[in-house]
């Protein structure tokens, strides 16, 4: 590749010390093991796996919240020390401040760089204006609906302009009407202006509608990746639309054998935990 | 028919009460069937229109107001101090696990130890004047407010605090923006019981040796047997911490708008 990609992650390794139960007494728990991953700039990545596998623990990994074991994480081609300034970050978990109106949480990230409040109110009411939420500036979250909170999170983020978007199963909450709309929202900020996006979802079919490429990762615990998967389908796209057409299925098809035998793995494992 | 309001029967609840002490305690009214004598139950229980009087005297005469600005001074001194101090040690101890572990035992010991005792100490150090007071009262309040706060800063939530993080704030711009809201809120959750504990300090204080304040008015009618005074200052009291309760729910109000309340519609 002649460009230099977004993000790689170079044969990462994660352990975590013991008090996990799955932790032998001497080694710690090993979470990821010898994972290498990289995002080109601009591209729309996907990860997939079954529950527990991991997931986040890479995200977090990209995002410099977590220091990875063995490895590099590389930004542009600069290794990444302490926290990811590049990067924006979508939680699954509410994420918003409950003590700031919608408008004070969007803005919250200039005032932390010194953007001057009537520039920085501006500015947040732009972007509140593109998430669809004009007019919602003054509410609390708690006087906002899930989805809409969603949307406050993705204007946080996007405020700064980051060059790479990491999400955290950000939809997994929404009910499925809110979850396609907000997805399709997502692949139009995105195709206005396109960054880096690493996305982290157990939803196959999400995966598979929003990504260029999709990443199935083994079942933990040392979790890999095992397969990867280009997605071809043409942009821009609907993702509600798109589920129907026959290269999706065949997509989903492909995938889901790639992936059956790692979630009954992953399934046997917790179920075994829950006996044992 | 109309709902008779809930007021209404609170006034009827409290009009019934002083009806009782009056027939119960007033001399003549009822034949005597405890006591011997008939000025014995006035003596022990004094009587309500006499304590009315007391305290319409108190308010017309003025006589009551530098006594009733003193105790509102050391509540509002105590309950201010201790605040900020509570909020203080709480961030610190909160923030660094190896401080809180070396004060763990000292704060519990001291926290267990009944504090009105040090009020002796206090009135040796800060003298009779609203300081040794202010001291009570402050012992009072810190435990409340810090142990509150503490609580506050070990749960902050990791996804709000990773969020802010990522959003690229300082060390100093997570205390400010994250710890000490969440800190505060949880010094609101805890303002009606520490405003009590400042107004004790600060009565307990006066009753134990002061020249000025409710709780000396108490003590003094109390060395003369005067108990209709007695009970004026007790009652004075309880509107007064009635009174100061409703401005904290007006403050607590004002300042938690973006707590969810119990289905608010608008």
């Amino acid at each position: 590749m002649a460009m230099v990609a977004a993000l790689t992650l170079d044969d990462i390794s994660v352990t975590f010390a013991s008090g996990w139960e799955h932790s032998s007494r001497t080694n710690g728990y090993n979470a990821v093991k010898n994972t290498t991953l990289q995002i080109a700039d601009g591209e729309f990545v996907s990860v997939v796996g079954p529950t527990g596998c991991g997931k986040s623990t890479l995200l977090n990994i990209a995002a410099g919240l977590l220091r990875q074991s063995l490895g590099e994480v590389k930004i542009f081609g600069e290794p990444l020390n302490g926290i990811n300034t590049k990067a924006g970050y979508m939680f699954q978990a509410e994420s918003l401040m409950p003590w700031r109106s919608a408008l004070d949480n969007v803005i919250v990230g200039l005032e932390f760089r010194g953007v001057e409040k009537l520039d920085a109110i501006r500015q947040g009411e732009a972007w509140l204006e593109r998430v669809g939420l004009a007019g919602f500036g003054a509410r609390y979250p708690h006087q906002l609906s899930g989805g809409m909170r969603k949307r406050v999170a993705l204007a946080q983020m996007l405020i700064l302009n980051p060059k790479i978007m990491l999400m955290d199963e950000p939809f997994s909450a929404l009910d499925i009407q809110t979850r396609q709309l907000m997805e399709n929202e997502l692949l139009q900020l995105w195709e206005a202006d396109k960054k880096s996006v690493l996305f982290i979802t157990h939803d196959l079919e999400e995966a598979i509608s929003l990504s260029d490429r999709v990443i199935v990762l083994s079942a933990g615990p040392a979790t890999q990746p095992i397969g990867e998967f280009v997605i071809d389908l043409p942009r821009p796209r609907d993702v509600a639309e798109i589920r129907m057409t026959p290269r999706f299925l065949e997509l989903h098809e492909q995938i889901w054998s790639a992936m059956k035998e790692e979630v009954l793995k992953g399934y046997q494992q917790t179920k075994n935990k829950l006996v044992g | 028919m109309k709902k008779t309001p809930l007021w209404f029967w609170q006034i009827a609840l409290l009009i019934t009460l002083f009806a009782f002490w009056h027939l119960f305690t007033a001399p003549g009214l009822l034949p005597t069937f405890y006591f011997e004598n008939d000025d014995k139950a006035a003596f022990f229980f004094g009587e309500p229109l006499r304590i009315f009087k007391v305290i319409w005297i108190w308010f017309l005469e003025g006589e009551i107001y530098p006594h009733l600005w003193v105790t509102m001074i050391e509540t509002v001194l105590a309950f201010g101090i201790g605040t900020l101090l509570g909020l203080a040690v709480g961030l610190w101890l909160g923030l660094s696990p190896l401080a809180s572990q070396i004060a763990d035992p000292y704060i519990k010991a001291a926290n267990a130890m009944p504090r009105v005792i040090l009020a002796p100490i206090f009135m040796v150090w800060f003298g009779l004047g609203i300081w040794s007071k202010v001291a009570l009262g402050v012992t009072l309040v810190f435990f409340i407010v810090f142990f509150n706060v503490y609580q506050g800063v070990k749960e902050v939530s990791p996804v709000v605090l990773n969020n802010v993080r990522m959003l690229g704030a300082s060390q100093s711009q997570l205390l400010r923006h994250v710890y000490l809201p969440s800190a505060t809120s949880w010094v609101f959750s805890s303002l009606h019981t520490s405003v009590g504990m400042a107004f004790v300090g600060a009565v307990v204080g006066e009753y134990l040796g002061s020249a000025k304040g409710i709780g000396y008015l108490i003590h003094q009618a109390e060395g003369t047997f005067d108990i209709n005074t007695v009970f004026a200052g007790i009652l004075v009291l309880t509107v007064f911490a009635l009174l100061l309760d409703y401005v904290v729910t007006f403050a607590e109000n004002r300042l938690l708008k973006w707590r969810p309340g119990q289905s608010e519609t608008i």
